[in-house]
C-alpha cells in the first residue's frame, strides 16, 4: 500500500512539486514579507522648519520623500491623499502638526511611537497629531476593502478554473468545440456568469462592510467600479489560464492556490508593501490585488480622485490585457481544430469480440 | 463518398495513430468503426468531427451546423436537467422556438426521456444518459451524426433503444458514423471499417467482409486450445486455418460476422508478423 502510494505520487509531479517547493517558498516569502515592524514610512515635511524637522526623521523607520519649506498644510494633506506619503510633518505656526494616513494603521502606530521618542529626545514640544481617513485606526475599515479584493480573487481564479476544467473532465469541452459556437462565444459564456456573480458578491461585501462595520465610502463609486471591473477581468483571466494548464479539478485547485496565496501575503492586505524586503517586494508589484487594494482603500477611505489613481488603474488594465489575452489564446487552442492533443499511440489489442 | 475520411494519417512522434485510413460515411446509411481499445476508432471520429487536423489525407464533413457529435465521455451536462440539456443544445444550434418544441417533443418521446424531463442528467441511469447525449446530438437533425461508442457499458435494452434511435436517424437521411467494440452491432451497418492499431484490417459491407474471410473456419471441442489461431466461442473453440487446411478433429462451420471480424484481425496480425 505504501509502495503503491509512492508510485502514484511519483507520477503526479505537480503534487510532488507542491509538497516540496511550496513549503520552502512559503517559508522564504513569509519570512521576508510577514513583518509587523514597519520601516521606510514615506514622510513629507513642509513649512519653514522643514529642513530641521526632516533631519530628525531617520531611516530605516522613516523615508523622507519630500522636504518643501515653501509648502503648507494643504500640500501635506494632498500628499497623504494621493498616497505619496503616510506621514506629513507641517512645521511653523504654534507647533508642528503631524498628519497621518489612518488607512495604514501599522505604519501610523509605528510612526506615532517613533515620533514620540524623537520629540522627547530632542526637547521639542509635543506635536499636534491628526489621523486622517480612519481616525480610530479601526482594523475593519482597512480590511474590508482588501477582503473584497481577496474574495474576487477567490471567485475569479478558483471558481472559474473549476468551471472550465469540469467541462474538460466531463468531455463536454469537445462537444462545445464541435458545436457551431465561436471560441469567443464559449469564452464569454464561461466568464460572464462568474463576472456577474463576483460583482454581486462585491456589492454585498461592501454593503455589509458599510452597514455592519461602518466602513465609510468617501469616494466616487464609479472609480471603485472601474477598478473592480479591471481587477475582475485579471482574476477571471487567471482562472481560465489555470484551467488551460490543468487536466482535472485537483490540479486546478493546486494551481489556483499557488496564485491566490501570494496575493494574501504580498499584496499589502495584511503587511505593508513598503516594509517588505526588496527581494520579495517586486512580487507585490505584479500581483493584481496590490493595485486593487490601493484603489479600494483609496476610494472608500480617502476619496482619492481618479487623477491620483491612474497608475494602479493603468497597471490593472495592462495586467487584464496580458493575462486575459494569454488565457484566451490558450483556451482558443483547446477549442480550435489542429491544436488538440494528439491521441494516444495505438496499443497491441485483443481482437474485438461481441 | 459524401462524408468521411480518405487516406487519413495521424502521427504522434514516430508512431502512427492512423495510417492511411479511409472511412466512407454516406447519407441515409450507417458506417460502423469497430476495433479493440486503442485501434484508432476515436481518433477517426475526432478527425471527422474536426477536433484535430490529420497529418495527411482528406476529411469530408458538412459545416458545424450540420454535425451532431457525441464523445465517448458523457456528452451532456450532469448538473442540468434533461430539458435544460436540450435547451442548451437548441440554443447552440440556433433552433427556432417552434422547431425546437416539435423536435424536442419527438426526441423525448422516442428516447423515453419524457418522464425524466426534469431530472438532472447526472441522476439518470447509464442508458438514459447515453440516450440523452444522442438526443442532444440529433436535436438539430444533423446531416452527419458522429457517435463515439454510444453503447459501451449500456444495458442490452438501452442498447437496442439507442440503435433504434440511430437507425431512425439514418432512415431519415442522416449519415451516421458510429464506433463500437460490440461486433454484433457492426453487423447492422451499411459499411464496416475494422481497425487494428491504426490500420484498416477490413472495410466493406458486412456481407462482403463475411465473404472475404481468407482460409477456412472450423469448430473444435475440448479444454485445450487447438491451435494458436483459435478462440473461444461459447462452449467450443473456433479454429481458423489461413491455408484452408483445418486440423484433425475440427468440424468445418459456416462463419458468422463475429467470426469474420476475428479472422480478419488475426489475418492482419499474421501479415504484420510476416513482414
Amino acid at each position: 500500500m505504501i509502495a503503491k502510494e509512492f508510485r502514484e505520487l511519483r507520477r503526479d509531479r505537480r503534487t510532488v512539486a507542491m509538497l516540496i517547493v511550496l513549503p520552502v517558498v512559503l517559508l522564504v516569502v513569509f519570512g521576508y514579507a510577514a513583518n509587523f515592524r514597519v520601516s521606510n514610512i514615506p514622510v513629507v515635511v513642509t513649512g519653514p522648519g522643514a529642513g530641521q524637522a526632516a533631519a530628525l526623521l531617520r531611516e530605516p523607520t522613516f523615508h523622507v520623500t519630500e522636504v518643501d519649506p515653501a509648502a503648507g498644510e494643504s500640500v501635506a494633506r494632498a500628499r497623504l491623499q494621493d498616497g505619496k506619503a503616510v506621514v506629513a510633518v507641517v512645521t511653523g505656526g504654534h507647533g508642528p502638526l503631524l498628519l497621518m494616513d489612518g488607512s495604514q494603521p501599522f505604519s501610523v502606530q509605528t510612526a506615532e511611537s517613533a515620533l514620540g521618542r524623537i520629540a522627547a529626545g530632542s526637547g521639542i514640544a509635543s506635536p499636534q497629531v491628526e489621523i486622517l481617513y480612519n481616525p480610530d485606526l479601526t482594523t475593519s475599515w482597512v480590511m474590508v476593502p482588501g477582503l473584497a479584493g481577496l474574495i474576487l480573487v477567490f471567485i475569479g481564479t478558483l471558481i472559474t478554473s473549476l468551471g472550465v476544467v469540469r467541462e474538460r473532465q466531463a468531455g463536454t469541452l469537445e462537444q462545445l468545440a464541435v458545436m457551431p459556437l465561436r471560441a469567443w462565444d464559449v469564452i464569454t459564456g464561461k466568464i460572464a456568469p462568474y463576472f456577474i456573480l463576483a460583482a454581486v458578491d462585491l456589492a454585498i461585501i461592501v454593503a455589509i462592510g458599510m452597514g455592519v462595520f461602518h466602513v465609510p465610502f468617501a469616494g466616487n463609486p464609479a472609480i471603485f467600479c472601474l477598478g473592480a471591473a479591471l481587477f475582475l477581468l485579471v482574476t477571471l483571466g487567471m482562472g481560465v489560464l489555470v484551467s488551460t494548464l490543468s487536466q482535472n479539478q485537483g490540479q486546478a485547485i493546486q494551481l489556483a492556490f499557488m496564485l491566490v496565496l501570494p496575493q494574501v501575503l504580498l499584496s499589502g492586505l495584511i503587511f505593508p508593501v513598503a516594509s517588505m524586503a526588496a527581494g520579495v517586494r517586486w512580487i507585490s508589484y505584479v500581483l493584481p490585488l496590490t493595485y486593487f487594494i490601493e484603489i479600494s482603500r483609496g476610494v472608500m477611505l480617502k476619496a482619492v480622485p481618479i487623477s491620483d489613481l491612474w497608475q494602479p488603474i493603468g497597471l490593472l488594465a495592462l495586467l487584464a490585457v496580458v493575462v486575459l489575452g494569454l488565457a484566451i489564446f490558450r483556451f482558443r487552442r483547446d477549442l480550435a481544430p489542429g491544436s488538440r492533443k494528439q491521441p494516444e499511440v495505438p496499443r497491441e489489442t485483443e481482437p474485438a469480440a461481441s | 463518398m459524401t462524408w468521411g475520411l480518405r487516406e487519413v494519417s495521424v502521427s504522434r512522434g514516430r508512431k502512427q495513430a492512423l495510417a492511411g485510413v479511409t472511412v466512407p460515411v454516406d447519407p441515409a446509411s450507417i458506417t460502423v468503426l469497430i476495433g479493440g481499445d486503442g485501434a484508432g476508432k476515436s481518433t477517426c471520429l475526432d478527425v471527422l468531427a474536426g477536433l484535430f487536423v490529420p497529418d495527411s489525407g482528406t476529411v469530408l464533413r458538412p459545416p458545424k451546423e450540420l454535425i451532431g457529435y457525441v464523445p465517448a465521455t458523457a456528452g451532456f451536462y450532469a448538473d442540468l436537467t434533461v430539458q435544460e440539456n436540450l435547451d442548451f443544445s437548441a440554443s447552440a444550434y440556433r433552433l427556432s422556438g417552434n422547431e425546437y418544441t416539435k423536435r424536442a417533443g419527438e426526441l423525448l418521446d422516442k428516447t423515453g426521456l419524457g418522464r425524466a424531463q426534469h431530472r438532472l442528467g447526472g441522476q439518470l441511469s447509464g442508458g438514459m444518459q447515453r440516450k440523452l447525449a444522442v438526443g442532444m446530438a440529433l436535436l438539430h437533425t444533423p446531416a452527419l451524426l458522429i457517435l463515439d461508442e454510444p453503447t459501451t457499458g449500456v444495458d442490452p435494452v438501452s442498447r437496442a433503444e439507442l440503435w433504434r434511435l440511430i437507425s431512425v436517424a439514418a432512415a431519415q437521411g442522416t449519415a451516421v458514423a458510429v464506433s463500437t467494440t460490440y461486433v454484433n452491432e457492426a453487423a447492422r451497418a451499411a459499411w464496416v471499417v475494422l481497425l487494428e492499431a491504426g490500420n484498416v484490417v477490413a472495410s466493406g459491407a458486412p456481407a462482403q467482409i463475411l465473404k472475404d474471410i481468407p482460409g477456412a473456419l472450423g469448430s473444435a471441442d475440448g479444454t485445450a486450445r487447438p491451435t494458436p489461431l483459435s478462440w473461444r466461442r461459447g462452449a467450443s473453440w473456433r479454429v481458423w486455418a489461413p491455408d484452408g487446411r483445418l486440423p484433425d478433429g475440427t468440424r468445418p462451420v459456416q462463419p458468422d460476422f463475429e467470426d469474420a471480424v476475428v479472422a480478419a484481425t488475426l489475418a492482419s496480425e499474421q501479415g504484420e508478423q510476416g513482414r
